[in-house]
């Protein structure tokens, strides 16, 4: 799997593509990869506030349930609603078509911690 | 150092997902548990269950011992016949639940849970007062599950024996995939099927021949996501979620295989003081309702009130249901009552039912 080289990435697996002042975040291959079938995505309503480093959803597959946590802070703008009906498609096209929320970055939003998609592969490839 | 199959570089090419599984790395998954799951109920799936233990009773006594250390009659066994029993302490509780295989009057062959195979037989040694010695086995054997409802065409491609000779929960000594084998008719899917026992050299083959001549059904590797999907849905136990040292056969619904009248048995005279006294709590099955999945684990509220809890709880892929199996109080734990499930912390609505919650065709 090779990670997209624009997005950033979090240690607990979520990306995060920064266009300015908006971002798009999505869980990573490995995360789904590990879940294994997703059968449920629980996220914020538009107009929620996430923060950096904070929980703010939900991901169920048939084997186990994990929170999904903010690369950033902001305020959500936009939520994938194809997830509802089709969960799956966080195991078909993570990086792609089955981004879960887009966020209003905040000013002071700090995104200098997370990882390149380089690093992101080295962290996830020392894991296994 | 986690211990590994003969197969495990076989299931890494076939693009498994390894977990670390009871001190075992086993596949999880390969194509995908819900996929998988499918399978075995419509076609065939293979599982590689190496990781399950297995101990020998031999001696001219090895009857009196299986019959003291096991709560199901051994005695009512035929040379080739199998039985589920269970394992119990003095106090009642759960040693392990395990299938036992009457080989001869001489041979017992117990199959038992992988985490629990150095417990049991120390268990068994010490209970071990009669003429007949017990062997630690595991080492001496792979085993491999076919399960589904294409299981015996494909078997039969592989085999002389007389598949549609041997009925559920009887087994044969012969050769299969041109290996010595035993061949039972057993499983933990709900599916008909064979549960394969093999010397570990020949794992690699027997899985490729199996693999081979079940390609044309649709036949799958299958992992152990899929194996507790299939056996929560047929409504079975599993050892460390619905049985353990802390209950009894009774309260886990499996009265059936303690046979009381029975001579004394380990753990028969707790059983004796437990049912005198009533029982307090039962496994019953239950759906979720509300959006959620009540799983292993979860607080049950009854009336708003904690009553129990969940042993295990899972999407049912076949059933497109949230399913569970949990215990309650005893005058709770009847089919038709509302509850709820703590879902991280929120009270989600369902409803206890009968269990087997899938039951095949016959």
């Amino acid at each position: 799997m090779t990670y997209p080289a624009n997005y950033r990435y979090t240690k607990e697996h979520e990306w995060v593509d920064l266009q300015g002042g908006s971002a798009t975040i999505g869980l990573t291959f490995h995360a789904q990869n590990e879940l294994g079938d997703i059968v449920y995505v629980d996220l914020p309503k538009v107009g929620a506030r996430i923060e950096a480093g904070k929980s703010f959803g939900s991901v169920e597959s048939v084997k186990a349930v994990s929170d999904i946590y903010a690369p950033i802070s902001g305020e959500v703008t936009a939520i994938n609603d194809d997830l509802a009906s089709a969960p799956e498609k966080l195991n078909q096209d993570p990086h792609g078509g089955a981004w879960l929320i887009k966020v209003r970055v905040d000013k002071n939003s700090d995104s200098s911690n997370l990882f390149s998609a380089d690093d992101y592969q080295k962290y996830v490839g020392a894991e296994t | 150092m986690l211990k590994r199959t003969p197969l495990y570089e076989v299931h890494r090419a076939a693009g498994a997902k390894m977990v670390d599984f009871g001190g075992w790395e086993m596949p999880v998954h390969y194509s995908g548990l819900i996929d998988e799951h499918k399978t075995v109920r419509t076609s065939a799936g293979l599982f590689d269950v190496s990781h399950m233990g297995e101990l020998e009773v031999h001696g001219p006594e090895a009857l009196r011992l299986v019959n003291d250390v096991t709560t199901n009659d051994a005695a009512r066994l035929q040379d080739g016949q199998a039985q589920y029993s269970g394992l119990l302490y003095e106090h009642g509780g759960f040693v392990d639940d395990i299938l036992v295989h009457k080989v001869s009057d001489h041979e017992y062959f117990l199959c038992v849970n992988a985490a629990n195979q150095e417990k049991d037989f120390a268990h068994i040694q010490w209970a071990n007062s009669f003429e007949c010695s017990v062997e630690f086995a595991g080492p001496k054997y792979v085993q491999l599950a076919l399960q589904g409802p294409r299981a015996a065409e494909i078997a039969q491609r592989l085999t002389r024996i007389r598949l549609d000779g041997i009925q559920y929960y009887w087994f044969v000594d012969g050769t299969f995939a041109g290996v010595p084998a035993r061949v039972a008719r057993t499983g933990y899917t709900g599916e008909d099927g064979f549960e394969i026992y093999v010397a570990p050299e020949h794992a690699v083959d027997l899985w490729e021949a199996i693999t081979k001549a079940g390609a044309p059904f649709g036949l799958k590797p299958c992992g152990l996501g899929a194996r507790n999907t299939l056996r929560l849905e047929a409504g079975m136990a599993l050892y460390g979620h619905e049985i353990g040292p802390s209950i009894t056969p009774l309260e886990a619904n499996l009265a059936w295989i303690v046979k009381m009248q029975k001579s004394g048995f380990i753990g028969k005279a707790a059983l004796e003081k437990k049912i005198d006294r009533g029982l307090t709590r039962r496994l019953i099955g239950f759906e979720m309702c509300g959006r959620g999945i009540g799983r292993d684990g979860y607080e049950v509220l009854v009336d708003g009130q904690p009553a129990g809890w969940v042993a295990s709880g899972s999407p049912a892929p076949w059933l497109n249901k949230n399913i569970g199996l949990c215990y309650l109080p005893m005058e709770h734990a009847q089919p038709g009552r509302k509850i709820d499930v703590v879902i991280r912390n929120q009270p989600v609505e369902a409803v206890t039912v009968n269990t087997p919650f899938y039951r095949r065709a016959l």
